[in-house]
């Protein structure tokens, strides 16, 4: 990896609670996302992954260490940027096990709204969402509401609004839990394709063993830590 | 793109039925608030209609409706000729009840000289009394329809005029007939109880006996100057309208007034608290999809409008249920439902501060959604 990193944690500790009750969640944490490169992060039930992405989303505060996010320091002891929220439309997109489409949005509705909550006018973003929408071949769901969307179409639908502000860095949290194999590796290719393309870090938390092979790159966390990286292709 | 709107757009079905709800607790709160000022307006119908500037009644007495009052009838003759006062005439006033054509009903009888004050203010109907006996002018909340006849104490009456919105303060029906008949209705006596009074020797009774006058006064005279006149005289008092409308709504309905006012309050104060309750389970119920909203990165006004427009938007729908409803239904109730422009603008008021107030609480959970709620399954 060459390129500066798109994210980046450096000895990144998280620990729930204090004195004899304390839970470290995780410990010295270091990770770096490069554009373009798609990593997977695998672990069992409480090895951090959640905390992990919880704390590269912004969500929630690590308690050592520090992070940056598309080249801006973002932690360091404390948050270095105020409003947390812009820098989630902005650089983060998010794609989730569920799909999380708003249920009362149709399919290009939800796509437009990452756009106008970033500001951008409402025709402008439905524009944009339908040629998004298009890009990713769902183009004639459009108007279809998310309960009429089967999952591989939800699943689009969700990459097309992680994508819509075009963030530098896409965190994915078991986007494909819900999908049978084969629609699992299409939603994993499209997504190495868009890292490609638009040269974003993809962060992927997964179970899923039938996709280990679409990872750039895969990290194992165990109790907190950094247990081992592999890399898939080089 | 509204938020508020595509979600209620989502759920019309579930948003109609609440807004329904919301509406016929409304309903009745307007309903309640109708009822206050139709009590008051019935309370002043009578001594507005019958346009009466001066009362003159029994010393010692606030009568004739807050208290009893019984003057002798040629009062209204020394009356007329105090200056200032421009006619004057005898006032009886007794609660009856009569069969009817609907059956069985109650009459507040009021009794007037025709061509003196004290008559009704305009008919919608027929003709006003004259010099003829046993006839009527009836308020068409009694049910007597126009040549209607009944009987009242000894005599059979027949409906000759009916006039609209002639109640006394409890509600009952005006009927106007002339003094004498009136009187006669009152004071005179059966023939067995006559005759037993006469044996005992009583003088015959006396039926030249009204229970107030009312007096017009000149235009310029002041009636708390002429009211001062007449309370010179040992065994009289006076009123001036305005005195007397004070005493009915201070007075006579003021325990109406009062629960329905209290109860008015409750119920709004129980339509606050379903309002908030109801927008609070519809916040929780998108628990998810505010996490999600929070985690893409929606500023807190977006998830706070959310929940403020909607919370409007049914205060809003069930305001105009409810009034729908009320206005479809209110000609039914058996009292006046007075719901005038100012009315229905305050309690549109009061509802919207309602939503406002009671979205407080459910903004104030929404915007504690962690958005960590929208990862993991």
């Amino acid at each position: 990896m060459t390129a500066a990193p798109l994210v980046l944690l450096e000895g990144i500790a998280k620990q729930f609670g204090t004195g004899e009750t304390a839970v470290r969640a995780l410990s010295d944490v270091n990770l770096a996302v490069g554009p373009g490169e798609v990593v997977g992060l695998k672990g069992p039930s409480g090895s951090g992954k959640s905390t992990l992405l919880n704390v590269i989303a912004c969500i929630m505060a690590p308690s050592a260490g520090r992070l940056s996010l598309a080249g801006e320091p973002i932690w360091d002891e404390r948050y270095l940027v105020r409003d947390l929220r812009r820098l989630r439309r902005e650089r983060i997109g998010f794609i989730f096990q569920f799909h999380n489409l708003l249920p009362f949005l149709t399919a290009r509705d939800n796509v437009a709204l990452a756009m106008t909550l970033a500001g951008q006018p409402r025709a402008q973003a439905r524009q944009r969402a339908q040629a998004l929408l298009e890009e990713l071949e769902v183009g004639r769901r459009a108007d279809a509401m998310p309960a009429r969307l089967s999952g591989g179409e939800a699943q689009r639908v969700a990459i097309a609004r992680a994508l819509a502000n075009a963030p530098p860095i896409i965190l994915a949290d078991e986007p494909t839990a819900a999908l049978d194999s084969e629609r699992a590796r299409v939603a994993m290719d499209l997504l190495r394709r868009v890292a490609r393309e638009r040269a974003a870090a993809v962060l992927v938390v997964t179970h899923d063993e039938k996709i280990f092979d679409r990872f750039d790159r895969m990290v194992a966390l165990r109790d907190g830590r950094v247990e081992a990286e592999v890399l898939r292709s080089a | 793109m509204n938020l508020a709107l595509a979600d209620i757009r989502h759920g019309i079905g579930r948003f109609l039925i609440t807004c329904v709800g919301i509406g016929l607790l409304l309903g009745v709160a307007l309903s309640m608030v109708g009822i206050y000022q139709g009590v008051v307006r019935e309370a002043l119908a009578l001594t507005r209609s019958l346009g009466a500037e001066l009362w003159v009644v029994e010393q010692g007495t606030r009568g004739p409706f807050a208290e009893a009052s019984r003057v002798p009838g040629d009062v209204r003759e020394m009356v007329a000729r105090i200056p200032g006062v421009a006619a004057a005439g005898g006032l009886t006033l007794r609660t009856a009840e009569a069969e009817g054509p609907q059956g069985r009903i109650r009459l507040q009888v009021v009794g007037y000289e025709p061509g003196r004050p004290g008559g009704p203010g305009s008919l919608v109907e027929g003709r006003a009394l004259g010099g003829a006996r046993f006839e009527l002018v009836a308020d068409a909340r009694s049910g007597l329809p126009l040549g209607a006849t009944l009987h009242l104490g000894a005599d059979r009456y027949r409906v000759v005029g009916i006039t609209r919105g002639l109640v006394a303060s409890g509600g009952d029906p005006l009927v106007f007939a002339t003094l004498r008949d009136s009187q006669e209705m009152q004071f005179r006596q059966a023939p067995p109880a006559a005759r037993r009074a006469l044996a005992a020797g009583a003088l015959p009774a006396v039926t030249d006996t009204v229970n107030a006058v009312v007096a017009v006064l000149h235009p310029g005279a002041d009636p708390s100057a002429v009211a001062e006149t007449v309370r010179r005289w040992k065994h009289l008092s006076a009123l001036t309208a305005a005195e007397q409308e004070d005493l009915l709504t201070r007075s006579v309905v003021q325990r109406a007034r009062m629960q329905l006012g209290i109860f008015t309050v409750v119920l709004l104060f129980v339509s606050g608290v379903i309002i908030a309750l109801i927008i609070y389970t519809m916040t929780m119920d998108k628990r998810r999809e505010i996490a999600t909203l929070k985690l893409i990165g929606a500023p807190d006004r977006t998830i706070a409008g959310l929940v403020l427009q909607q919370a409007m938007l049914i205060g809003a729908f069930g305001f105009v249920a409810g009034l729908v409803l009320l206005l479809s239904v209110r000609d039914h109730f058996p009292r006046a439902v007075e719901l005038g422009v100012f009315e229905v603008a305050v309690m549109a008021g009061v509802t919207a501060t309602i939503c406002l107030l009671a979205s407080v609480l459910s903004i104030r959970a929404a915007l504690r959604i962690d958005p960590q709620q929208a990862l993991g399954g």
